[in-house]
């Protein structure tokens, strides 16, 4: 497909603007002006749209296709969420910062404290933040949180680790190493968790923080979590709890119960709100009482008359992690999902999610290598070694899948399993949907045995096939030359 | 009874599945959690239906104070959007879709984020832009971040005219690390070059700038440039993207890596965001970039095609060696912020930054006709400008409030001894009947 460069013509107008209804002004000093106009397109409103509308029509997703991909919750997005933002669009955020601002901000302030209340309740924790803009920014920040919390008790000279199981995301030891800590990484044991007898080893009193994802990557509740956080405690080291998969767990398990400090959620995964091709996100932060003095400024707090107000000098506050009150829209569409669920819809979401993943496990063992070999919550991961015998990868079966016009679960994470398919169904799927898509994994398990080279040549039914990903690196095309 | 919202299972699908498993109940399957570690309170509401839901939404939005005439700024500005961008952004293929982690199936989303790029490279005239950060202030202090990657030093020099938000959120992110961060205080809205020159020297990684800045003032920084490339330090400029319809471009005056704000693009106010942040540099500094990069490949039949590329920066390759932490940026407000630069087009976008400065200029002549107002004259501006008043500006503005006018932004919370400085934005969308009410009401306020 062309570009939309490509389709430029000198002098083509779009958008038309209004007529300007104030006087011209005196030009600017020419030192201060650009010397030729931006090399935008120049495009008819209808060519623009034709490109996008057919743009949109080379992706997969959600509302197109099963999108089994692992650790990032990729659930149904409720339509009327969308109609529920959109009623906030004209809110400027300066306003609530203006002298005698708050008052005209009432609704979208109060909304971001209820918010806060509710994910509070749900992860057992005293009070939330909503400003960090996405679940590594609400990393980056708990671990800044952790931070602060030791330099007020004369510590931040001594603190100086950050504790991650080998099976953890990425962005664990990131925003650990962004936030100024060493990582020390614990390997994972045969019964699919942090091996307790050298996280036992590698604790001392210099670990700031220990960074757990329970239920981890390979969908498995953590049984030694409590010890685990007991064992944190007694080093003073704080217990970050990474909500990715939060799905699993609503109003079965609170992570605040089992000993986690800090804890961020992320909206796009386990609230509903759409993942928009990579962003945004949100990622609201949860403390326990001791950090509440660092959380980030302004914080949203009510008065004995249920005004809500902005508190904007706390000394110990760790400062601001986002301009102004974090991706509001993408909260109003998760605050909406709470309240429209409510109590008993959020635990049948978690129920349904576990039924779905242990579905497609016990149906797909029998093909596919299992390495841990247990009930899960609601991901499994899967080995393609089995089909690695035939030459044939995950990545293969992935690719197969998409001929299948399937989106391919996750392959070749969690690091710790070889050839992994992180497959992870969440609730809003059918059992229809879910049969199909393990008969169509069957038949990549049955075809790398009779047929490898299929699956290497796949996908044909895409726009275009496998591309050269060492050309992109090597040649560095990145921005098209006009 | 099915009474969940998005669940689709009937009870009979359930139990068949339950013995597909081999557990009794779903309940079972939850064994794997101790039972003294399980969940004693949970409190929250009962559900609603989707009608009752929207209704207590449009309550909740009706509590704000709507129809307010906005002459504030502050980083988000009210601009025009295109009833096609919330369309084409709005088509589930691309809002309903991931990271393009499988790139044959995601052409749609690395072709946009490929045209984004170049569209941000042309207009801030840099050699390499990724595919978007989270907001202009995360922006700020990524590009520090990489400042101090690329020059192996610890220190960065904060011009005190950059929007003070920013400069909050990037002594955040600084926080925790060995890095010193030094601010110089603003002189008559402009940065102090004297102070400025008294601090640089070879141990400083980068100065950021920001143009035009908090006061609303433009500026040249390419004498700057030079000054900061004599001693290998860099130059960051964190710039306003609808201006750059008419100023100089951060390429032009040699700036290093270029910063900002894309809700201006296409992204509506909703309350602070999503907006995205952007990011660009000169060609060389890409293996330091911070997040995602699209880049042009061919597939074996020699079929143009787009993938995500120099992956081995990232943290899901690098972990704690990664360039940035960053994995969900804000890809469809990128998207917005695409569609909206090509509905605009080319001189779209120099006629909208035009009149934006012609309503901005008129509103100040109309205001500095007030009795006891004047406007700060040190440089010249775009579409904001300082006034000082004869009076506390804080006041006046929570009176014009009263009045659903949003004045602008009193400066006194964010330079000491500014008390009576107002910032006042004047975009396309404020009419001069606009224009004129907010001189009238702001008179009444300044001589009562």
């Amino acid at each position: 497909m062309q570009l939309i460069y490509e389709q430029s013509v000198n002098g083509r107008r779009g958008v038309k603007l209004p007529v300007s209804d104030v006087p011209s002004a005196a030009e600017l000093p020419e030192n201060l002006l650009r010397r030729e106009s931006a090399a935008l397109p120049e495009v008819s409103e209808l060519d623009l749209v034709r490109h996008f509308t057919n743009l949109s029509r080379r992706n997969y997703s959600l509302d197109t296709n099963f999108y089994p991909l692992g650790s990032c919750t990729m659930k149904y997005n409720a339509k009327v969420l969308e109609n529920a933002a959109a009623l906030f669009a004209p809110f400027h955020p300066m306003t609530a910062l203006l002298p005698g601002g708050v008052e005209f901000c009432q609704g979208s302030l109060g909304m971001l404290y209820d918010l806060g209340q509710m994910l509070a309740d749900i992860t057992g924790m005293d009070e939330v933040t909503t400003q960090p803009l996405a679940g590594a920014h609400g990393e980056m920040t708990g671990i800044l949180l952790i931070a602060a919390y030791h330099a007020a008790r004369g510590n931040k000279a001594k603190k100086k680790y950050v504790v991650v199981p080998d099976s953890s995301h990425g962005t664990n030891p990131a925003s650990a190493s962004i936030a100024g800590y060493e990582i020390i990484t614990v390997p994972t044991a045969s019964y699919g968790d942090m091996d307790i007898e050298l996280f036992k080893k590698a604790m001392n009193d210099e670990v700031a923080a220990v960074m757990m994802t329970c239920p981890n990557t390979l969908g498995l509740f953590n049984p030694h979590i409590k010890e685990i956080s007991d064992i944190a405690h007694s080093h003073d080291a704080l217990m970050y709890y990474d909500g990715a998969n939060l799905n699993a767990i609503m109003g079965k398990v609170k992570p605040g119960d089992v000993g986690f400090d800090v804890i961020h959620v992320n909206l796009h995964k386990t609230f509903g709100t759409p993942h928009g091709g990579g962003g945004p996100g949100a990622g609201p932060v949860g403390v326990k009482k001791e950090l509440i003095p660092f959380l980030p400024q302004p914080r949203i707090v009510m008065n004995d008359d249920g005004q809500f107000l902005l508190e904007d000098q706390k000394a110990a506050s760790i400062g601001r992690t986002a301009n102004f009150f974090g991706n509001f829209s993408v909260m109003a569409k998760a605050y909406a999902y709470i309240i429209m669920l409510g109590r008993d819809g959020l635990i049948r979401v978690s129920e349904q999610a576990v039924l779905n993943a242990n579905y497609i496990k016990e149906r797909l063992k029998a093909y596919y290598d299992l390495p841990y070999d247990m009930t899960c919550m609601h991901e499994c991961v899967f080995s393609a070694s089995k089909q690695l015998e035939h030459g044939v990868h995950a990545i293969d079966v992935a690719k197969f899948l998409i001929d299948k016009g399937y989106h391919p679960p996750t392959v070749y994470f969690p690091l710790i399993v070889k050839e992994a398919i992180m497959i992870e169904p969440t609730e809003t799927e059918s059992k229809a949907t879910l049969d199909a898509f393990i008969d169509v994994m069957i038949e990549a398990a049955m075809t790398a045995e009779t047929n490898p080279q299929l699956l290497h040549d796949a996908p044909v039914t895409t726009p275009v096939g496998r591309l050269d990903e060492t050309k992109a690196a090597r040649e560095q095309n990145v921005c098209c030359i006009g | 009874m099915n009474d969940s919202h998005y669940c689709p299972h009937t009870p009979e699908e359930i139990q068949e599945m339950l013995s597909a498993i081999g557990v009794a109940s779903v309940e079972e399957l939850f064994s794997p959690i101790p039972s003294e570690l399980r969940a004693k309170t949970f409190n929250l509401p009962p559900g609603l239906s989707e009608f009752e839901t929207f209704d207590k939404m449009k309550s909740i939005a009706s509590d704000n104070g709507g129809g307010m005439s906005a002459f504030v700024g502050g980083g988000f500005y009210d601009h025009i959007i295109p009833a096609a961008v919330d369309h084409l952004s709005g088509r589930a293929e691309f809002y309903t879709a991931y990271t393009p982690y499988q790139p044959e199936c995601s052409q749609g989303t690395l072709q946009a984020l490929f045209e984004y790029q170049t569209a941000i490279c042309r207009l801030t005239g840099m050699g390499v832009s990724n595919a978007s950060l989270y907001d202009g202030g995360t922006a700020c202090a990524e590009a520090a971040m990489m400042a101090l990657r690329i020059t192996g030093r610890n220190k960065i020099i904060v011009d005190g005219c950059v929007n003070p938000f920013s400069r909050q959120v990037l002594k955040t992110y600084l926080y925790n690390l060995d890095v010193e961060v030094i601010e110089i205080a603003p002189l008559d809205g402009l940065l102090n070059r004297e102070e400025l020159a008294g601090m640089l020297d070879e141990s400083v990684a980068a100065v950021l700038v920001q143009n035009p800045n908090f006061f609303g003032c433009v500026d040249d920084f390419t004498a700057l440039a030079q000054q900061v490339h004599a001693l290998d330090a860099l130059l960051i400029a964190s710039v306003y993207p609808i201006s750059l319809g008419l100023l100089a471009t951060p390429g032009e005056m040699g700036v290093d890596i270029t910063v900002g704000d894309g809700q201006s693009l296409g992204n509506p106010l909703s309350f602070g965001g999503p907006s995205f942040g952007f990011i660009a540099a000169k060609k060389a500094h890409i293996r330091n970039m911070p997040g995602r990069i699209i880049g042009e490949t061919v597939d074996k039949q020699g079929r143009r095609g787009f993938v995500l590329t120099l992956q081995a920066r990232e943290q899901h390759i690098k972990r704690h060696k990664a360039t940035s932490n960053i994995c969900s940026n804000q890809g469809l407000c990128a998207l917005r912020g695409l569609i909206f630069l090509s509905a605009i087009g080319r001189q779209g976008l120099v006629d909208m930054a035009r009149m934006n400065r012609d309503k901005a200029e008129y509103a100040k002549a109309q205001l500095v006709s007030i009795p006891g107002v004047t406007a700060l004259q040190s440089a010249a501006t775009f579409n904001e400008f300082t006034i000082f008043l004869p009076k506390p500006a804080d006041g006046v503005v929570a009176e014009l409030l009263r009045k659903d006018i949003i004045a602008g932004v009193p400066l006194g919370q964010y330079y000491q001894g500014s008390e009576n400085c107002l910032v006042v934005t004047v975009t396309e969308k404020r009419s001069r009947k606009e224009i004129d009410l907010l001189v009238k009401e702001l008179e009444v306020a300044v001589c009562n």
